[in-house]
């Protein structure tokens, strides 16, 4: 059998139909498990913060030592939030694809603008 | 007329219980060991000649949310702002006991550390989405500030409209880099600060008044 590290990609249409928590869930359970989680299209500021603080909620001694996520800054979209946003200036933004891992299988070796360079070890 | 006088006083009174806005909770955010409780016992003493908290090399040391309230923050101009300052544990996406072991901790405790540590990052995420005005983010100007924490929390604190100042802070330190942290921040006021020295303090005051007033 080929040792190695499962890679779950998920597309950005899946990601549109599910709720936070179902995303939060999804990633964490995955990971969890020792997978890589790859997600088209990022978390939105409020989704990555929910997540840093339910990923805290599930480490352990000698368990799950929580997460090592990589991502681009969000683009700036411009105006958003329609007649009103535009009006009161409000600017969206655009998350970008982001990948996550356990911590203690993947680290950063590298990372600026526009490059990201991980390491990721099997278990 | 006594009567008028006391009426007037006594609306004067309900109106301004009923509209008195709040002090602006100042949250102080930023990765572990970057000087948060440093730089907040620094502010603090410096307006008030109290202390917040205790500080450590270990990180984690801050494992709760820790407020003061009513510091008042002035210059030779007159301009003023009252404030209330949150030093906040620091925020990472991972804690494992072992780093602290590594420190030279016994197990048990180690393992207490990482345990109130977990809890603290929970803490200060959910302080910033329900209870913070406005953020000090914290960066230790010696570090690399392309972090996913550093990106992370300040996209967070943006897509709250937050007010924010970075502080690049150890700047008594000889690899301290606050272009770097301009490089990586063109968007927000970076302000160089040592909080163990106090160096460039009324900079940042300056810049607190003008941000948070």
């Amino acid at each position: 059998m080929i040792q190695g590290v499962q890679i779950d990609l998920i597309s950005a249409d899946r990601l549109d139909k599910m709720t936070t928590m179902e995303k939060i869930r999804l990633i964490l359970d995955d990971v969890m498990e020792g997978n890589i989680v790859v997600l088209e299209k990022g978390l939105t500021p409020d989704e990555q913060s929910r997540l840093i603080e339910i990923t805290m909620r599930e480490i352990t001694p000698d368990g799950f030592s929580g997460i090592e996520m990589e991502t681009y800054a969000p683009k700036d979209s411009g105006s958003s939030g329609g007649l009103f946003g535009k009006l009161l200036g409000k600017k969206g933004s655009v998350t970008r694809m982001t990948v996550i891992g356990p911590a203690n299988q993947m680290k950063t070796i590298k990372k600026d603008k526009d490059l990201i360079s991980a390491w990721v070890s099997s278990r | 007329m006594n009567f008028f006088i006391r009426t007037k006083k006594r609306l004067s009174r309900y109106l301004n219980a009923f509209f008195k806005k709040r002090q602006s909770r100042i949250g102080i955010y930023g990765p572990p060991n970057a000087g948060k409780t440093t730089l907040s016992n620094r502010i603090v003493r410096d307006w008030t000649g109290d202390a917040l908290g205790p500080v450590s090399e270990i990180p984690h040391e801050t494992r709760r949310a820790r407020r003061k309230e009513g510091i008042t923050i002035s210059n030779q101009n007159g301009n003023r702002v009252t404030i209330d300052i949150v030093d906040t544990p620091g925020v990472t996406t991972k804690i494992d006991y072992q780093e602290f072991i590594e420190y030279g901790m016994e197990k048990d405790e180690a393992v207490k550390r990482a345990r109130e540590a977990t809890e603290g990052v929970a803490e200060a995420m959910h302080w910033l989405r329900e209870d913070i005005d406005g953020v000090i983010y914290m960066l230790d100007s010696t570090l690399d500030p392309f972090t996913q924490v550093n990106i992370m929390l300040v996209g967070i604190i943006e897509s709250r409209n937050l007010p924010v100042i970075i502080v690049a802070n150890k700047i008594d330190l000889p690899d301290a880099s606050a272009s770097a942290i301009r490089k990586a921040f063109p968007q927000h006021p970076v302000i160089p600060v040592s909080g163990l020295e106090g160096n460039n303090m009324e900079e940042l005051y300056e810049k607190m008044l003008e941000h948070f007033g």
